[in-house]
């Protein structure tokens, strides 16, 4: 028996879990399904870095706008959620980063994002489990954490609020053209439209999408309240997330409330399994180690992995695909999915309703691909 | 096991012999809680060999330190109310 809605989100990652947010609130009758549980696959594995990034003006404009959703939903979280208004704090590790510190303070200065420039005693003082001789860095004052399986479990809930359905454990097969998905079982469920939000899996269901698998690591330490106050990322991490070879490592660690620690992070092309890869992992928490010599000293009590969606040029990928307007798409966001679930799922109800967007949506728009069957 | 070692546990000296695991000095020491659960409940040894992790104390300041698996030391500073 077929049902109609008028959207079908596939995905109940954080990125489908806003954009049913924001179609149920919309007044669109909304139908989320995921093949496994909710938040179980990309969401799981991020890091709920609340970041404003500054790779290119699209970037920029994405993650500042989401991050400003962030901050006016902070009142409504639950606890659960774990807001934690850190700050960046970006480290500079010789003259050549500090130079990078400057031009990003100005980026960032010009359009308004709150930064504050550490020498190299600041940082010292700001966070003293850091290695001696740094050189500087930078605070992103009002960048923040969450904890994103509790996030999308939030959205998913203000979209139930609004009427929406949620329903897990239920795999597609297929977008269709004439609107609607087909399931496993070979059944059918109609929707005026539909929404990939399946990340890295997006290629299996939009095929020709040019977005790929980057595999990433996760420690967690059992609990050291205090022993960092910001979530830390050496500028090197630029190097590694911009480089397209197969393999690289970057420091980066973020304070969870409860004291543990969080480290990241690795990336990988062409790492299909879910497998923990012990000399990537070795070189990933070396490089943790150089930066916080004593983080060697504590344990970790977790090691996981998980899968970004990557697109060629570091945007996601939102808006109706080309083979219709009745195959919506909401993938690609790689790294950045927790900060910018919240303006893509705006950006996408905007756009389906005709409504005008706080931001130009064409740089994400998947039309860009065109060359390629998206 | 022959040696008697002397360590503080929560700053009070006790003497035990070498080869002595931490965890049974502090039982020595006549302390029964050797952490506090997140939710504040008593905690302490439960498997004697690693794993469970209800052991942890502070060693010579380093929080989380498994007492069942590591050997007294002379003048090891123990605090398990920490």
């Amino acid at each position: 028996m077929s049902q109609t809605y008028d959207i079908i989100i596939v995905g109940a990652g954080i990125v489908g879990a806003a954009c049913a947010a924001e179609c149920a609130r919309a007044g669109l009758k909304t139908l989320v399904l995921d093949r496994g549980p909710v938040s179980g696959g990309t969401t799981a594995a991020g890091m709920g870095h609340i970041v404003v990034m500054d790779d290119s003006e699209a970037q920029f404009a994405l993650t500042n706008y989401s991050r400003r959703l962030w901050m006016e939903l902070r009142p409504e979280l639950p606890a659960e959620v774990e807001y934690d208004s850190c700050g960046t704090l970006w480290v500079a590790a010789d003259g050549e980063e500090l130079a990078e510190v400057r031009r990003k303070q100005a980026f960032y200065t010009e359009r308004g994002v709150r930064v504050e420039v550490l020498d190299a005693e600041d940082i010292r003082s700001a966070e003293p489990n850091l290695r001696p001789g740094l050189a500087g860095g930078l605070r992103v004052v009002e960048d923040a954490v969450v904890y994103p399986p509790c996030a999308a479990r939030f959205l998913l809930d203000q979209s139930k609020r609004h009427g929406a359905e949620l329903r897990t454990s239920v795999t597609v097969h297929e977008l269709l053209g004439d609107g609607g998905v087909r399931l496993a079982d070979g059944s059918r469920i109609s929707a005026g439209r539909c929404v990939s939000a399946t990340g890295p899996w997006s290629p299996a269901l939009t095929p020709g999408l040019p977005v790929r698998k980057r595999k990433g690591h996760l420690v967690i330490t059992d609990r050291h309240p205090g022993f960092v106050r910001h979530q830390i990322v050496e500028l090197g991490y630029l190097k590694s997330a911009h480089s397209m070879g197969k393999d690289s490592v970057a420091f980066n660690i973020q304070p969870r409330q409860t004291g543990q620690m969080l480290i990241g992070s690795s990336r990988q092309f062409d790492a299909e399994d879910t497998a923990v890869d012990q000399p990537i992992l070795e070189r990933m928490l070396k490089r943790a180690i150089e930066y916080l010599p004593s983080l060697g000293r504590l344990s970790s009590i977790r090691v996981w992995t998980g899968h970004r969606a990557a697109t060629p040029d570091k945007l996601p990928i939102i808006g109706p695909s080309v083979v219709g307007d009745r195959v919506w798409l909401a993938t690609g966001h790689e790294g950045l999915g927790i900060t910018t679930s919240l303006g893509t799922g705006r950006l996408l109800a905007d756009l389906l309703l005709g409504r005008r967007t706080e931001i130009p949506a064409s740089p994400y728009s998947p039309a860009r691909f065109e060359g390629a069957k998206a | 096991m022959s040696d008697q070692i002397e360590l503080r546990v929560n700053g009070k000296s006790i003497r035990v012999a070498g080869g002595t695991v931490v965890a049974a000095a502090i039982a020595l020491a006549g302390v029964s809680c050797f952490r506090k659960s997140v939710l504040g409940e008593a905690r302490g040894p439960l498997c004697g060999m690693g794993i469970c992790m209800e052991c942890r104390v502070t060693i010579n300041a380093q929080p989380h330190c498994r007492s069942c698996q590591v050997l007294c030391e002379e003048g090891m500073e123990v605090r398990t109310d920490e």
